[in-house]
């Protein structure tokens, strides 16, 4: 029904062009008086169209977003009593049901009257309000069009007008960056407040033990819930330090390799292929460490007579490293090639060997911005979540051992917030406290890699 | 090694090429090692890509073909007229036709057994002949019939059948009237069309990627129609229109930093405000748009600034000097230039999208959806949520629809690639 009404207007708002383009062509058109218009009939159209169309969408927008909560402030003011008593999460699921029975995901015999007829409100209030949104925009639409065509006349400045409105749109454009950064930081910082509030923030960032089980009854046992996050960082740290010592290396190589020695051939092979590892979706590196790595990490390991856990550190880790190693070397391939000519020729010339001139030239010239790479790179490990949810285990071991299972912050988050959510148990707002770490951690990387790297970009420029 | 041409003026005898010639062979040494080193990353980085592709390829291709059984259906008038058509006991038309084909058969154990030879889909597929042509009532009629994954599993060759029996899941009666039907030629691999056009299922046999496809589908139609205009739009005016100042280098940091910041974070932001905040439904493709569109903005950002950069002032300077308005040269003249770059870069990030899946997991994506997804509030995963939801699954033949999953992920995604390059060789402008 919306997704028609939204057809409507763009295509009401495409009409509107051509209302306006006509009216201009109609001015200009008579010879007798010979009028010359200011813009071109174009202009004129688009102006319509845009008044026409603009605040149309945004009714539509406004609407759609406050319509929920309208209608279900009226249906649950006219739920009898002991209903509209009932705590707010309890009250949530009765909302919900009533929402179920409406869309006729439930068998309609099975429920109450009451339900019934609560649902049957809800739906009448759905579809005034649907009725009322297409009325009001599609009137408005009219009112617009009609009114931008009456004043339009040979001295009207549309080009000018339209030209603003647009610069507005592309401003309000970028500014979306902004307010997605905004967006974040309170959702995430709001939750995590409430976090924090039952739980203090020393015991979470210094605690030694992690289980977030929460007792459902209170007269449970042995599930109080600890929220002492010091192993699941751990856990991030181990895993992200095996990805780097498998990255690093093999990426700093590959790029001095294929920008040094390698001959055009082999580089436009070899660069593109290594850069298809980075396409891959990190599901499927997950499901390859899962089920192809750690069962042969693991009996590599009983052969030799380790006991390796099946969601080893290692497996999880070995596998980020493969996916991260397209981050290093393209990046430092950047580096390395922004090095100038006259660094190289200046150590060949004193006799220096290739390898001699790479090591003790070119990549300390290089090294800020192959540092900036690396700390993207480990970014991009901390935050990586599919590979670790998994092949990395969900225990939280405070251990160094990579051959131990281990759980890092992202398998947290997932483990918490997949299936049922109760906001104001500090199980779930848990794992708003972990992205609230995450986020500035990754962030602060970020910022000091970016800054490295632009840095350095200007330096042989 | 500068050392040793730096003490050519000491007061030693020898002379300075004695000294260079004396180590030179061990620097060669170290030369080739670390060539040598460089060429085994290379290799070893192409090693892990070619594992990586084989193992899911030499997993996953058997999904494509389904074991098959023919059996004469009769269409008993007793059974389907207890009941109407639609609520009609078809297992029991399955189960007498497997009685009936192997009339030895006593005991209530070894008939459970006998019938745990067929997939419990069977009986959609008899359904849906009989709601088709009602006719069939009172005829018999061979029909091709799923087997049980567990007996898929044995044909393909993924359970050893010279275990001991109580280590198999297929008992060693199964295995004669397995090889019995082989033998007359009523059990076969069929091309398994199920896997391309059914909805999740927690049978094996029974489950397809269409589900998944048409929820992927929805939720990238969301993300392209948002983040290729304001993309664009948000480029067009940082490198056109906008003045170098605070506020725009604070939109540039902002853009270089959401373009590094985890998916997770997003998906966190997409459930606290899209969800919790707006109230819009869960699990639904709209959302998952949403969410995908923050996550992929930065990219397309990037992406299109380096596109108008790389358009030359010269014509910028054309346009404008014979009178077109600042905005009528972005429009006209710049625009059309930067496109294919543009569209490069809208790709790559739809790519991206595709394969993206921890934000969806928090905005609920990731639940069990039978159902095909028709709209953009239905309730739906995606392709790589599916897989996700697969690889979690204990039954053996899940892991090759995995591999397979994977498989059409990944050709969408070569696709999708392969088109970006397309369309960067074909317009690539050196000016």
């Amino acid at each position: 029904m919306q997704l028609y009404l939204l057809f409507a207007l763009l295509g009401l708002s495409t009409a509107a062009y051509y209302v306006g383009r006509r009216k201009a062509f109609a001015l200009a058109g008579r010879a007798a008086e010979a009028v010359r218009l200011h813009s071109r009939p174009t202009y004129h159209g688009a102006l319509t169209a845009l008044w026409c169309g603009i605040p149309a969408l945004l009714i539509f927008g406004f609407w759609l977003v406050l319509e929920n909560q309208v209608i279900t402030h009226l249906v649950v003011r006219d739920l009898p009593e002991a209903i509209r008593s009932l705590p707010p999460d309890r009250l949530n699921l009765v909302i919900n049901d009533i929402r179920n029975i409406e869309g006729g995901s439930f068998a309609s015999q099975t429920t109450d009257p009451g339900m019934q007829a609560a649902a049957d409100h809800y739906r009448q209030l759905r579809s005034i309000s649907n009725h009322a949104l297409a009325a009001v925009t599609i009137a408005l639409m009219a009112a617009a069009t009609l009114l931008v065509r009456s004043r339009i006349t040979s001295h009207l400045r549309a080009r000018n007008q339209v030209e603003a409105i647009l610069t507005v749109i592309l401003v309000a454009c970028s500014t979306i960056a902004i307010f997605t950064t905004i967006g974040i930081i309170l959702s995430v910082l709001y939750e995590a407040i409430r976090f924090f509030k039952a739980v203090p923030i020393t015991e979470f960032l210094f605690g030694l033990d992690w289980s977030p089980q929460m007792a459902i009854r209170a007269d449970q046992v042995g599930s109080s819930g600890a929220f002492g996050a010091v192993p699941v960082f751990l856990g991030t740290i181990l895993i992200s330090a095996i990805a780097m010592v498998v990255a690093v290396p093999i990426g700093l190589m590959s790029a001095i390799y294929l920008s040094e020695y390698a001959g055009k051939r082999l580089r436009a092979v070899a660069k593109p292929l290594i850069e298809v590892l980075a396409g891959i979706p990190t599901v499927v590196y997950g499901f390859f460490a899962a089920l192809t790595v750690a069962p042969v990490i693991r009996d590599w390991g009983n052969w030799v007579g380790l006991d390796v856990a099946s969601e080893s550190a290692l497996a999880a880790g070995l596998v980020m490293g493969i996916m991260i190693i397209p981050f290093v070397s393209s990046l430092s391939d950047d580096f390395i090639n922004a090095v100038p000519q006259s660094l190289r020729d200046g150590a060949y010339s004193l006799g220096a060997t290739r390898s001699e001139t790479i090591r003790q030239v070119i990549v300390p010239a290089a090294i800020p911005g192959i540092i900036g790479g690396v700390l993207l790179a480990v970014s991009r490990a901390i935050g990586e979540t599919m590979i670790v949810v998994m092949a990395a285990g969900l225990s939280a071991n405070l251990t160094v051992n990579p051959l131990k299972a281990v759980t890092t912050v992202t398998v947290q988050i997932v483990t918490l917030l997949v299936g049922d959510q109760e906001f104001d148990s500090p199980k779930t707002l848990a794992a708003f406290a972990l992205g609230l770490i995450l986020f500035i951690v990754t962030l602060c990387l970020n910022i000091i890699a970016l800054y490295v790297v632009r840095k350095y970009r200007e330096q042989y420029e | 090694m500068n050392n040793t041409i730096g003490s050519s003026d000491a007061p030693a005898p020898r002379r300075t090429i004695d000294i260079v010639n004396r180590s030179l062979k061990r620097r060669y040494r170290a030369e080739r090692r670390f060539r040598f080193y460089g060429m085994a990353a290379i290799v070893l980085s192409l090693l892990f890509l070619a594992l990586l592709f084989a193992s899911i390829v030499f997993k996953g291709y058997s999904a494509f073909w389904q074991t098959s059984i023919r059996l004469s259906i009769f269409f008993d008038p007793a059974v389907l007229q207890q009941d109407t058509l639609v609520n009609a006991d078809y297992a029991a038309l399955v189960r007498e036709a497997l009685f009936k084909k192997f009339p030895q058969v006593e005991g209530r154990q070894d008939k459970r057994q006998l019938a745990a030879l067929m997939s419990s889909g069977g009986v959609y597929r008899l359904r849906n002949m009989v709601l088709k042509d009602p006719d069939l009532v009172g005829k018999a009629v061979e029909v091709w019939l799923p087997a049980d994954d567990d007996i898929d599993m044995l044909i393909k060759g993924h359970f050893r059948r010279d275990l001991p029996e109580s280590e198999r899941r297929v008992t060693d009666l199964q295995i004669a009237w397995i090889e019995k039907l082989e033998s007359e030629g009523r059990l076969e691999r069929q091309f398994n069309t199920t896997f391309l056009s059914a909805g999740d299922s927690r049978e094996p046999e029974l489950a397809g990627i269409w589900g998944a496809v048409s929820g992927s589908f929805f939720t990238l139609v969301i993300t392209l129609s948002l983040s290729f205009p304001i993309g664009v739009a948000a480029a067009v005016y940082l490198e056109e229109f906008a003045r170098k100042n605070r506020w725009t280098d604070l939109i540039e940091v902002n853009i270089n930093n959401l373009a590094a910041v985890p998916s997770i974070v997003f998906g966190l932001l997409g459930l606290a405000v899209f969800l919790n905040f707006f109230g819009l439904p869960r699990s639904a493709p709209l959302v998952g748009g949403l969410v995908l569109t923050l996550m992929t903005l930065p990219t397309i950002i990037i992406a299109s600034r380096s596109a108008l950069t790389s358009v030359p002032p010269s014509i910028r300077e054309a346009a404008l000097g014979v009178g077109a308005s600042k905005m009528q040269m972005v429009v006209h003249h710049v625009r059309p230039l930067a496109l294919p770059g543009m569209l490069t870069g809208t790709i790559i990030g739809m790519a991206r999208a595709l394969g993206e899946s921890a934000p969806l997991l928090m905005i609920g994506m990731v639940a069990f959806i039978v159902d095909i997804p028709k709209g953009f509030t239905d309730s739906a995963t995606v392709l790589p949520v599916q897989i996700y939801l697969w690889s979690d699954s204990p039954e053996r033949a899940f892991v090759e629809r995995t591999s397979a999953a994977i498989m059409v992920l990944l050709a969408f995604l070569v696709v999708m690639n392969a088109g970006a390059i397309i369309l960067r060789k074909k317009f690539e402008r050196r000016w």
